[in-house]
């Protein structure tokens, strides 16, 4: 199907019903985002960065207001040099201090294209090998209790559910090797 | 550079391999002291490379990989045509093929398993497998990560979790993707909406070479964009489980509605890409992946019966125009390319 506005294939298909009346709208992207339509998750993230990246200090001096935007703009890293201007034009960091240097700006934006998280949970460095088995470990005999009860077989069920159990002991009481957690930054 | 000949898959069937042709998990990674690929100096590229390199090759001697012989690949030593069969064969991406930076990818002797450096991050590491099986993809990802990860510090925040160049990446740095095949979605004008529901679902659509590439013979990447908050697992499962075996579920039906109401259609459409494939002269890339994907249609829904699947699925990659000038032994222009795709497809299907 193609836009209503030019030749391009249609992406956004809105349908309104009005007073009994249906009116059908098809927009190619570029005409979506033209006529305020958001597709999330779909923008290059340096567009993405200019709708949406107003640190909160910008906000209280009247939203995306010139002032508190060219002040953040402003913002360089000590660790590359790169300004926050540069980054929103590539979409690309220099360093791993940019996300300490432009935090503020950069949370909102990570916020938004993960799905409203903010922290990460998983793998991390030296600990994360175990941790990471032990998700799998977990997902296999998870699989394999439920296989378990679908054939009836409720010894080896009960069996597996005390190892997921004591697993689930084992790593609520921090006996992993936490010493590492905080290893490297 | 040794590339082996042939594709070593689809020698035994894979987990719905009707529908998904490859799945792959790659991670991204950079390494600690340096800045990311765009801001470093090729003194520090240089660097990169060195570690890497030290990194990658000891894997082999190492007792927990020893199945993991890598190849190094330094990309400004390589010729074009090298690069270019690298980038078809998904073993290094467009934009490692076309960077100007110091930049290398190391391989694995069964080319499942890649690692670019200095890519957009220092690393980004892919473990390629047939079929949907991207559970076993993951385990051999993370051992390979924890070996390289035993000898280099990672950049890494507890907040952020592995940083990356583009934000986009951060956190894992997993990325799940698979290569599906949906012609019978196509034909039946519902492309557009597994589009719709990938990016509710925030997940990325792109074509057969990834990232800006339409889609080629009815083949379409899908892969998570959330990377962040999510564990690995996690990600995996609701992929894996949940998200792709809709998908699946989706195109199968299509093809069996294919089957019962537009039976004269669906064999009109195989014969004739079948006819041309065995008679034409000259092939265009284009004309050829989308003729394959119609025959590859017809063979699974057993329309043909004297047309091997394994040898469709080879053509995919037999036709690109690197692999036709590897085939050749010499450099091709535009029209002896669509020659020897025609030649080599005839061969095959006669």
């Amino acid at each position: 199907m193609k836009c209503d506005l030019c030749n391009k294939p249609a992406v956004v298909h809105e349908v309104t019903v009005k007073n009994g009346q249906k009116n059908e709208v098809h927009l190619c992207e570029d005409h979506a985002a033209e006529s305020g339509i958001a597709m999330p998750g779909h923008q290059p993230i340096n567009q993405l960065l200019t709708q949406f990246v107003v640190s909160p200090a910008d906000a209280t001096q009247g939203g995306t207001g010139k002032k508190g935007t060219q002040r953040s703009s402003r913002k360089v890293c000590d660790g590359c040099g790169m300004t926050f201007a540069q980054f929103r034009q590539s979409g690309i960091l220099g360093c791993a201090e940019c996300y300490e240097a432009f935090a503020e700006q950069l949370s909102i934006l990570i916020q938004r294209t993960q799905g409203g998280a903010t922290h990460h949970v998983g793998k991390s460095p030296r600990r994360a090998g175990k941790s990471l088995d032990r998700q799998l470990e977990r997902q296999r005999l998870i699989k394999q209790l439920d296989a378990a009860v679908d054939a009836e077989q409720y010894e080896r069920a009960a069996k597996l559910r005390d190892m997921l159990n004591m697993m689930e002991v084992n790593d609520g009481d921090g006996s992993g090797d936490s010493s590492d957690e905080s290893r490297r930054s | 550079m040794e590339l082996i000949p042939e594709s070593t898959w689809d020698n035994e069937p894979a987990p719905h391999s009707d529908v998904v042709m490859s799945c792959r998990v790659r991670l991204a990674r950079n390494i600690a002291g340096f800045p990311f690929v765009n801001r470093a100096s090729e003194t520090q590229c240089n660097e990169v490379m060195r570690t890497a390199r030290e990194v990658l090759l000891a894997m082999g001697n190492n007792d927990d990989n020893g199945d993991c012989q890598m190849m190094w690949v330094d990309l400004n030593n390589s010729t074009t045509r090298d690069r270019r069969l690298l980038v078809e064969r998904h073993l290094i991406s467009r934009n490692l093929d076309e960077s100007k930076t110091r930049r290398a990818v190391a391989i694995s002797e069964d080319e499942t398993l890649s690692v670019m450096v200095n890519e957009e991050d220092h690393l980004r590491m892919q473990v390629l497998a047939p079929g949907l099986e991207l559970g076993g993809a993951l385990e051999r990802i993370n051992t390979v990560d924890d070996a390289v990860e035993s000898r280099v510090d990672y950049a890494f925040s507890p907040r952020w979790g592995y940083l990356t160049a583009c934000p986009t990446n951060v956190g894992t740095g997993v990325r799940f993707s698979v290569m599906l095949h949906l012609p019978a979605l196509k034909i039946t004008n519902e492309i557009e909406r597994v589009r719709r529901a990938a990016r509710d679902l925030h997940l990325a659509v792109r074509g057969y070479y990834g990232e800006g590439t339409e889609s080629a013979g009815d083949f379409y990447q899908i892969s998570n964009q959330v990377t962040l908050g999510r564990t690995e697992v996690d990600l995996l499962d609701e992929f894996e489980q949940n998200i792709i075996p809709q998908i699946i579920a989706y195109e199968q039906e299509a093809r069996s509605i294919l089957a019962k109401r537009s039976e004269p259609l669906l064999d009109d459409r195989t014969h004739r890409a079948l006819a041309i494939l065995r008679n034409a002269r000259l092939l265009g890339l284009e004309e050829a992946m989308k003729l394959l994907s119609r025959v590859r249609l017809g063979v699974l829904m057993q329309r043909l019966d004297d047309v091997p699947l394994k040898a469709v699925n080879q053509l995919f990659l037999q036709v690109q125009p690197a692999h036709l000038q590897l085939h050749a032994g010499d450099d091709l222009n535009a029209d002896q390319l669509r020659e020897a795709r025609a030649d080599l497809v005839r061969k095959t299907m006669a």
